[in-house]
Formats: structure tokens, C-alpha cells, sequence
């Protein structure tokens, strides 16, 4: 079988194709996110936010809401209840996200435990690549639509936010304001991540890609194209490993994110380990044969 | 104040008719630690202050609460007249952070920082236009960073990433700019030059806080100087203010005892005192 074929044979079939494009689609807002994410150091509250939806999401299913707003209100209440943990006891920031973030993740687990159609809700923490209905798609599609175009429209104030938040209120903006629109945001990314990853998984889509991008790069308006297309590609790559390995498909897309960032993290020309040593011992030749 | 008030742009209400900067009584707490303790202070325009403190003396609080970005427990800051509210939308406040404050591995080139100052004219999404970018090239013009323009931040020496951001509150056309410890990392020739620009600015009308560690620099750049222990112990003259009997009082008795009796090697001795990286620098370093 040649290489064209090998492509073309998945998308013969229907849930192949809508696999594809949701995949594609939550991997372009997700690394778009992410590239903020990272360099403001994130991260844990990326984990946190994208797990803490998780009971947003069984009670919107349970009285018919948009799994949307179930998940924007208990992104609000994870975020509040770690404000609070940390700024009025002695508990330092990271363990107020663990103990806030598993702790919601564990009562969506319980609430799916209590909920009759118990095989729909599963798949929310594994992600249901393969089963992604056409309503599912629409929902996908506009949810991301609206918060990729929010992050690139505000991306100038987004960024000052990340790199300097004093200068910002000194030129009148609110970083709270700010803070709150990213993290808005990210409960939003996370609701259109779900859908092919799964809770677990949403986090890897929300750090890999920026943090592959900041490896290769050394301009912020760069991250934002390096980052969707890698992880675009990355994603409709693992779908076909997963297609033909027979492979469970959110975790093969996670798994071939983490690849690419691991030769990245080696070969990076710039911040590569072993390609700025490459660099180093070139200098050095040619330093030797100046000589 | 009379002296100032003439060559002022015009403005609905002559701004000179009011301080630049008018603290009023101040303080502050953090919980239960207490930053400012009725700290007054008033500044004229076009005056370069320094502002000296040990860590701890309520420097950065100062700066905050001139900000807008603390509020007081209890008196007020006015800028021009106005709360700090005011002055902000205007963009008429400039900011140049600490050095440990700033991420310079943050992926933005010299002009993107500089541009960051033009936020507050443009519109919702912070386009450039032609006029921004006109103005950006003017700044790093002026800060002598134009071929360094597109190197990544941290790719700058201290002095060029000092530069930067005195660059972007130019942009931003601020007519008063806070620096915190502008010095500190910075080598010779290069805080000859700060001097020399921050000189010029205040010759342009701008108004300028420095606060700093470094002692010797201080006759040379600035106009006034305020001693910060938690309250305003004195503001005059900078030769006034550098005493030896009078630095005691914002750093500790430990400076008489060791300075003799010039009046230099006091201000030497004081930098280390204050226990920071930059005191000690200020007192190894500048010793001609």
C-alpha cells in the first residue's frame, strides 16, 4: 500500500473524518492557549481548571444544560476556591490547586457514578475520539471559533498581561480584568478539549504546544503560527498511528505531541540540548581553523 | 512652585498649578505588617527625586500606592490634582521595573516592549498604526537602541535593557516616569548615559522618581532627594540629604560609626548597609 492510499483509507469512513476535523480544530485553540500559558507558568492551573470542570460538566448533562456553562462555573468556583485557600491560610499555592482541582475532579467522578447513562459521561475523562457525534462537532467548532477568535483579537493586551502586568495597570488597563478574560478562556478551551482527549488528557494540549513553540523561537507573534501548526499536525498524526496501531486515539494524539516536543526539546537549533552543543563544537572548529 | 509654572503644554487646567506627584499622608499595611506610616511628599514638575530606603523602608510600596495600584489604608495620592485614576488613562504615568521583576527570557523583541507603551492610544485590539510606529522608532532613537530594535530582550546588557523600558514611557509620551533601582546591574558607561537621558527628559517637563541604592549617583542626577524609613524623614538637597548623620537615620547608626569623617565614603559605606546586591556593587565599584 502506498503512502497516498494509506492516507486516503481512513477517511472513508465518516467518524474518521469527524474525528479528524474536532481534533484538529481543539488542537489549534488549545496550542493557541497555550502559548500564553507557559511563559506566564500556568500550567498547574491549566491542569487544574481542565480537571475541575469535570462536575460542571455531569450536572449540565443531568438537566440538559450546555456542557459549556456547567464547565465555566466550576472553572469560576475552582479558581475562587484556590484564591481564597491560598490567601487566607498557610498553604502555599501549589497544594491549594492540588487539593482544590482533585477534589472537584473526584465529586464529577462520584456525580457520574450516580448518573443513569454512565457510558456517555466515561467517555468526558478519556475523551471519545472516534464517537464524536455531528451535534458534538458543531458544539466543538463554535465554542473554539469564539475563543480563538477572543485570544487572537486580544492577543497585544494578552501578552502584556503575561510579560508585564504593573505596566498594564499603569496605562489603565485592568490586569484583573485580564486574568480573568484568560482564565475565562481557558474554561471554555477545556470544554472543547474534552471532546477528543478527555479531562485527562486536556492538559497535554494545553502545555505541550507552546512549550515546543518557545523552544523554537524567540518571538511571541512566531509562537502564535509554530504552536496550532505543530499541534494541528501532531494531532491528525496520532489519529492515523491510532487508526492502524489499533490504539486508543486521545492518548496516541497526547503521546505524538510528546514525541515531537522531546526532538524539539533535543534539536532545537536554538535551545535544543544537543543542538546548541552541535553549534558550540562548530564555532569551536572553525575558531581551530581561523587559527 | 512659580518657578515651574510657566512652561507647561497647555491643558484645561494649568496641571503646575498642582504638585506632579502629592502624597498625602499615606499608609499602608500588609496584614499586619506596616509598609507606609504617614508618608507625605510632594514633587514639582520636571524635578528628578531620588528616593532612598533600605529593603523593607516602604520604596516599592510608595510606588504602588502612586500607581493607583494599592489603595491606602489611610491619606491619599494626587497626581497633577487628580487620583492616580486619572493620570493613568492619560498615559501619562511611566513605569521602569526592577530588574528581578522583569522575565527577560519572555519571547518580545526590543520594539515589541517599546510598543507596549502605545497600547493606551490604540484601539481594541492594539494595532499599530503609522503614527505608533513613527513614535516607537523616535524612542529607541532616542535611547540609542535602534540597531538593537529586533534582539530579543534578554539578548541586551543591563544599561540596554534599562533603555528599553525608559523607551517605552517615551513612547507612551508619559509625562512622569517611576523607576525601581534603574542602577543596580548596570555598568559605568552605561549609567552615564541613563543619567544623561533621564536629565533630558526632565528638561523636556517629565517628572522623575528614582528609587535607588546607589548613593554616589545621586548629586549628579538628581534634583531632590527623600529619605524613606517607613515615613518621609527628610526631602531636600541631595549634598543636604547624603550627610552622614542624616543617612543614619534611614539606614542605621552603623554608618557613622564606620565613615570617619568625609563625606563620600559615608555615602559608601551606606550602600552596603542597606544589605542588597546593588549596595554592595555601589560600594566596591564606584570608588574614584
Amino acid at each position: 500500500m502506498d503512502l497516498i492510499s494509506l492516507l486516503l483509507e481512513p477517511l472513508g469512513y465518516d467518524f474518521m473524518v469527524r474525528a479528524i476535523l474536532t481534533t484538529a480544530l481543539a488542537a489549534i485553540v488549545c496550542a493557541v492557549l497555550s502559548c500564553w500559558l507557559v511563559l506566564i507558568g500556568w500550567s498547574l492551573m491549566g491542569d487544574a481548571v481542565s480537571h475541575a470542570v469535570l462536575p460542571g460538566v455531569v450536572l449540565a448533562y443531568i438537566v440538559g444544560a450546555p456542557f459549556a456553562l456547567g464547565a465555566l462555573v466550576f472553572a469560576l468556583i475552582a479558581v475562587t476556591l484556590i484564591g481564597v485557600v491560598r490567601n487566607t491560610s498557610r498553604v502555599k499555592e501549589d497544594a491549594a490547586i492540588g487539593i482544590v482541582f482533585t477534589s472537584l475532579f473526584a465529586l464529577g467522578l462520584v456525580l457520574i457514578s450516580v448518573t443513569p447513562s454512565q457510558t456517555d459521561l466515561n467517555h468526558i475523562i478519556f475523551g471519545n475520539l472516534l464517537g464524536v457525534s455531528i451535534p458534538d462537532l458543531i458544539q466543538v467548532l463554535v465554542l473554539g471559533v469564539v475563543a480563538f477568535a477572543i485570544l487572537i483579537l486580544k492577543r497585544r493586551d494578552l501578552t502584556l498581561y503575561a510579560f508585564d502586568p504593573t505596566h498594564a495597570h499603569a496605562i489603565g488597563l485592568s490586569p484583573k480584568r485580564l486574568g480573568a478574560l484568560l482564565l475565562g478562556l481557558l474554561a471554555l478551551t477545556s470544554v472543547v478539549a474534552l471532546q477528543t482527549v478527555g479531562v485527562v488528557l486536556v492538559v497535554a494540549m494545553l502545555i505541550i504546544p507552546g512549550a515546543t513553540a518557545y523552544l523554537l523561537t524567540d518571538r511571541f507573534s512566531r509562537m502564535l503560527v509554530i504552536a496550532p501548526v505543530i499541534s494541528a499536525t501532531c494531532s491528525i498524526a496520532g489519529i492515523y498511528f491510532s487508526y492502524y496501531l489499533d490504539t486508543a486515539s486521545g492518548a496516541m494524539v497526547v503521546l505524538t505531541q510528546g514525541a515531537v516536543f522531546a526532538v524539539v526539546y533535543l534539536f532545537s537549533p536554538r535551545q535544543g540540548l544537543i543542538g546548541t552543543r552541535l553549534a558550540k563544537a562548530r564555532r569551536r572548529k572553525a575558531a581551530a581553523l581561523a587559527v | 512652585m512659580i518657578a515651574h509654572a510657566t512652561p507647561r503644554p497647555a491643558t484645561a487646567e494649568p496641571a503646575a498649578l498642582h504638585p506632579a506627584i502629592l502624597v498625602d499622608n499615606v499608609t499602608v499595611h500588609y496584614g499586619e505588617v506596616l509598609a507606609l506610616d504617614g508618608a507625605s511628599l510632594s514633587l514639582d514638575h520636571a524635578r528628578i527625586c531620588g528616593l532612598i530606603g533600605m529593603n523593607g523602608s516602604g520604596k516599592s510600596t510608595l510606588f504602588k500606592a502612586i500607581m493607583g495600584m494599592i489603595k491606602p489604608d489611610a491619606g491619599r495620592v494626587l497626581i497633577n490634582g487628580a487620583p492616580p485614576a486619572k493620570a493613568r488613562k492619560e498615559g501619562g504615568i511611566g513605569y521602569v521595573p526592577q530588574s528581578e521583576d522583569v522575565d527577560w527570557q519572555f519571547p518580545l523583541s526590543v520594539r515589541d516592549v517599546v510598543m507596549m507603551g502605545r497600547y493606551g492610544h490604540q484601539g481594541f485590539t492594539r494595532r499599530p498604526s503609522k503614527a505608533d510606529r513613527a513614535a516607537v522608532d523616535d524612542a529607541l532613537e532616542r535611547v540609542e537602541l535602534s540597531e538593537f530594535a529586533n534582539r530579543q530582550i534578554g539578548q541586551l546588557s543591563g544599561g540596554q535593557k534599562k533603555r528599553a523600558f525608559v523607551a517605552r514611557g517615551i513612547a507612551q509620551g508619559a509625562t512622569m516616569m517611576l523607576l525601581d533601582e534603574p542602577f543596580a546591574g548596570v555598568d559605568k558607561r552605561s549609567e552615564a548615559t541613563i543619567t544623561r537621558l533621564l536629565r533630558e527628559l526632565a528638561s523636556d517637563g517629565c517628572t522623575i522618581l528614582i528609587s535607588t541604592h546607589d548613593l554616589h549617583a545621586l548629586p549628579h542626577l538628581c534634583d531632590e532627594a527623600v529619605l524613606l524609613m517607613r515615613k518621609v524623614l527628610m526631602h531636600g538637597d541631595p549634598e543636604v540629604v547624603l550627610q552622614p548623620e542624616n543617612l543614619a537615620m534611614a539606614f542605621g547608626l552603623d554608618v557613622l560609626n564606620r565613615s570617619g569623617a568625609g563625606h563620600h565614603p559615608a555615602a559608601r559605606h551606606a550602600g552596603p548597609s542597606a544589605g542588597t546586591a546593588a549596595g554592595s556593587s555601589a560600594g566596591t565599584e564606584r570608588r574614584n
